[in-house]
């Protein structure tokens, strides 16, 4: 089986490389067992930069990401149309091994999940010890470097071999991002990773993500505009439409669509008149 | 018979409220104690029974019950239960080494890969396999797997270890392999159902978790799914270790009626419950006494692996 | 350009970045390999545990309705000797036998169960605990066991075999089982249908007969039909004490015969005739078996249905 390669890889020392695209994604829809959830979805991700969906529930901003790292493989029945570019791959294209792909998309999840058997170092190291990498030095380094990135090394780095779950719940989130961070992914993909956190464990990782944007591209789908306004670059407006199904009704700069968005359903939600 | 147990603290906190309510019902509250204790008394009388008949045989040999090997039947002693026990012993780990590996990946086939809408007929068609009373498949152990092992299997092994350990020695078609076998799938539907229960509860974000840091599905098979259900796994091996210790009637139709120390895996023989079964018919003298020694012990030991697969199946819902 | 590129330091995470897309490109073949290997091991794995069921099933059919004739099933069974080897005779009795002493034993067992099962999921003292571990622990024990038991305290006072001593020994058999899923399906009444019982001021006995029994009964009936079931293809507890019988009896204070007594019997006889008839036994049981659990399955739904 060949392996595709992409040439994403390539500029990230590069200080003068601001609007590179990092992913594309082209009319795309998302259908479940002939239902559609979300539909003509077009934007672009811009590299080192976040990007946030924001909308009201049932708009399909989580399925839309979802779709972004083929976690729809799972569901029976699930459809994905259109074009979704990671760099030069289409991420549907059925050469490359969705294990190759989840290895460069990471993502974190709603609730925080650690691996409950695994220890703290353990936990950081799965991903890259599933693809294959043993070398102690380079987990080491991994360990390191992604758990400093989470803000979590000063607090951890005594009890690395502690049990994931002896964290509190924030730390526990952090250890996720830690965790998605040591695979080196170039995109993170991050599903309302606050919402399920107490105010001060939200900020901070809402702070990190000024921080971690250096280092991935970031897509996040958050329910609260207030911190899409606070965090992201970019920003993806969706909305149910009368059919049931989600579609991006805007996208633009962040501060374009908090100050002077064009579509009038944005300003509504701006607003505060939808949920 | 696998069901959840929904509402667990709300009903006993209901159930608080309702002992102590000002209404207090004596006459039910006296006709469900009353119910409670009398079965109480009935296991109390039962333990009582064993231990009484087993008493003689008790005084009689002593400690050699355990450690002695002579054993005939039908006869005044002295009685050593050393190579029933062995039988016992062997027979249920040939059974765990066969049915565990088997049963897990059933249950894990069952949850994961096999298509939705044949899900409920794979379970429903383990649970045919729990249905079937023991007997008929000491029948179909007899007719069916017996030809087979003898012919096929048995020569085959033999082959394999140069008639060495544990394969050699006369094959007389009844085997301890053969009873190991028979109880292998008899304990299988046991270790399936539980798994299942167990594996299902791993919660969804975990294994979205393992994938989505680039796992393969056996990864997340290997290295996320199983070790989360390690203890309740290990509770349904210790469940269906209990029940093969346990099994009686399809083993005495497939062991053999020869009692001797086991010279390998094609030996006959008998463990406890399957000697009990088959020689009380005809127990004179001291054996009556002998077998009920048996029935003693057998009952320690599966008593004592019930209550360890209960710890093991309590600390796994704790931690769920 | 190209100058300032030399001149950057180097990036560490491009540089791991690097590395562990290198060394996952390189492993991927062989984890996919082996992620399919195990796959299809498991899917392996579950069709051989489904060969021996249809092995069962097979020969029970096969052979069984070989042997079965109506005739069979109604008849006395006859001794065979050695000038007439096949006069095996019927298995009336035997079918008799087993309907009587399974539903003896439900009578004893069901009461003392159902209550026992209520009263596990309501009572919450240490006593309580101890009586559910008990029972629970009891629910695995060898039938065997059960068998010397009834043996002791009814063969041997009554100095004879009976169908009594074998419903002794069942009934011990299913009130753990019959207890352990009533508990579960009393603990399923949602505590609000009771804490409403409670609110209007009624006593705990009516909460129990119009709340908690109604709710629950689909379970608990299911759990009684199905150990029932179970009970009846038992040969264990009742091979030591109830004897043999060869005439209709209805009294359970005689010797009576079984079904799955008289399958292990006639499976080590010296017989081919009646070796070969134990199949046609078995089908018998089996039958009844499932007959019994499909009607389980039924009632239950048919129940949950009504409740809507």
């Amino acid at each position: 089986m060949e392996v595709v390669t992409t040439k994403t890889e390539v500029t990230t020392n590069m200080a003068t490389t601001k609007n590179k695209i990092a992913m594309q994604l082209k009319d795309v829809s998302v259908a479940f067992s002939g239902r559609t959830a979300v539909r003509d979805v077009t934007f672009d991700v811009e590299e080192k930069k976040v990007t946030s969906l924001i909308g009201p529930s049932g708009s399909g901003k989580t399925t839309l990401l979802r779709s972004l790292n083929r976690l729809h493989d799972l569901t029976k029945g699930a459809v994905v149309e259109g074009q979704i570019l990671l760099g030069d791959t289409d991420v549907y294209n059925d050469k490359l091994p969705t294990t190759l792909l989840r290895s460069r998309i990471g993502m974190v999840f709603q609730r925080p999940n650690p691996f409950p058997t695994m220890s703290i170092y353990d936990n950081v190291v799965s991903g890259l010890r599933f693809n294959g990498i043993k070398k102690k030095s380079l987990l080491d380094e991994a360990v390191e470097s992604s758990l400093i990135a989470a803000a979590l090394w000063d607090s951890v780095k005594g009890r690395l071999k502690n049990g994931g779950t002896t964290l509190s719940g924030g730390e526990q989130q952090r250890l996720c991002i830690a965790r998605a961070l040591a695979v080196e992914p170039e995109i993170l993909l991050m599903d309302e990773p606050t919402s399920s956190l107490d105010p001060i464990s939200t900020k901070a990782i809402e702070d990190l993500m000024g921080e971690l944007k250096n280092r991935v591209t970031i897509v996040i789908v958050t329910h609260n505009m207030q911190q899409a306004a606070r965090v992201s670059d970019n920003c993806a407006f969706l909305l149910m439409g009368d059919d049931r199904a989600g579609e991006l009704i805007e996208f633009a700069e962040t501060t374009k669509i908090f100050n002077n968005p064009s579509d009038p359903r944005t300003l509504d939600y701006i607003q505060g008149r939808f949920g | 018979m696998q069901t959840k147990e929904p509402g667990l603290h709300g009903s006993s906190e209901v159930a608080e409220r309702v002992s102590h309510s000002a209404t207090s019902d004596r006459p039910y509250k006296i006709v469900l104690k009353g119910a409670a204790f009398f079965f109480g008394a009935v296991v109390l009388i039962f333990v009582w029974s064993v231990l009484h008949a087993a008493w003689p045989a008790l005084k009689q040999n002593g400690y050699h019950l355990i450690t002695g090997t002579s054993w005939v039947a039908g006869g005044n002693g002295p009685f050593g239960a050393f190579s029933l026990i062995l039988d016992t012993l062997i027979t249920t780990l040939i059974a765990l080494l066969i049915a565990v590996p088997i049963g897990i990946s059933s249950a894990l086939a069952l949850l994961f890969l096999v298509p939705p809408k044949f899900r409920t007929l794979g379970a429903s068609l383990v649970e045919l396999l729990a249905a079937v009373p023991s007997v008929v498949y000491g029948l179909w152990g007899l007719w069916y797997l017996t030809p087979w092992l003898s012919h096929t299997v048995q020569p085959f092994l033999a082959g394999l270890t140069g008639s060495n350990f544990p394969f050699n020695g006369p094959q007389e078609g009844f085997s301890l392999l053969l009873a190991g076998i028979v109880l292998s799938v008899m304990i299988l539907p046991t270790i399936v159902a539980i798994s299942r229960d167990v594996i299902s509860v791993v919660p969804a974000d975990l294994i979205e978790g393992g994938l989505s840091l680039g796992a393969t599905r056996s990864q997340v098979f290997t290295k996320v799914i199983l070790p989360t259900s390690k203890i309740g796994i290990m509770g349904a091996i210790v469940l269906g270790a209990g029940r093969a210790l346990g099994e009686t009637i399809a083993v005495a139709m497939v062991i053999g009626s020869n009692i001797q120390m086991p010279h390998s895996l094609f030996s006959t023989g008998g463990t406890l419950a399957s000697t009990i079964a088959t020689e009380f018919g005809d127990a004179s003298g001291n054996t009556g006494a002998a077998l009920a020694a048996l029935a003693l012990i057998l009952m320690l030991i599966t008593a004592s692996v019930n209550a360890f697969a209960r710890v093991l199946t309590n600390r796994a819902k704790a931690s769920a | 350009m190209t100058d300032l590129l030399t001149q950057l330091p180097p990036d560490p995470i491009y540089d791991r970045r690097k590395q562990i897309q290198e060394r996952a490109a390189a492993t991927i073949r062989r984890r996919t390999f082996l992620s399919r290997t195990y796959i299809a091991t498991l899917m392996g794995c579950f069709i051989l545990a489904l060969i021996p069921l249809g092995s069962v099933i097979y020969a029970l059919i096969n052979k069984g309705i070989a042997a079965v004739s109506w005739t069979f099933l109604t008849a006395l069974p006859t001794q065979p000797n050695l000038v007439q080897q096949d006069a095996i005779g019927g298995i009336g009795n035997a079918i008799l036998g087993t309907i009587v002493i399974d539903l003896l034993a439900g009578f004893v067992a069901v009461p003392i169960g159902v209550l026992l099962g209520l009263y596990l999921s309501e009572a919450t003292s240490r006593v309580a605990n101890i009586l559910r571990a008990i029972t629970e622990i009891m629910t695995g024990l060898p039938s065997i066991l059960l068998g010397v038991f009834a043996y002791e305290y009814v063969v041997v006072p009554m100095k004879q075999f009976s169908g009594l001593a074998g419903v002794v020994a069942l009934g011990v058999l299913m009130v753990p089982v019959i207890a352990k899923s009533s508990e579960i399906s009393f603990r399923g009444v949602p505590s609000t249908l009771r804490e409403a019982g409670l609110a209007l001021g009624a006593r705990d006995s009516k909460i129990a007969k119009s709340v908690t029994l109604p709710v629950a009964a689909p379970g608990v009936i299911t759990g009684v039909l199905l150990s029932l079931a179970r009970a009846m293809g038992e040969t264990a507890p009742i091979l030591l004490v109830v004897g043999a019988s060869g005439v209709w009896d209805f009294n359970p204070l005689h010797p009576m015969s079984a079904l799955p007594l008289l399958t292990y019997n006639y499976s080590g006889s010296q017989y081919p005739s009646q070796r070969a008839a134990a199949w046609g036994v078995a089908l018998a049981l089996v039958t009844m078996i499932l007959i019994l659990s499909l009607t389980a399955r039924i009632v239950s739904a048919r129940m949950r249905r009504e409740k809507r």
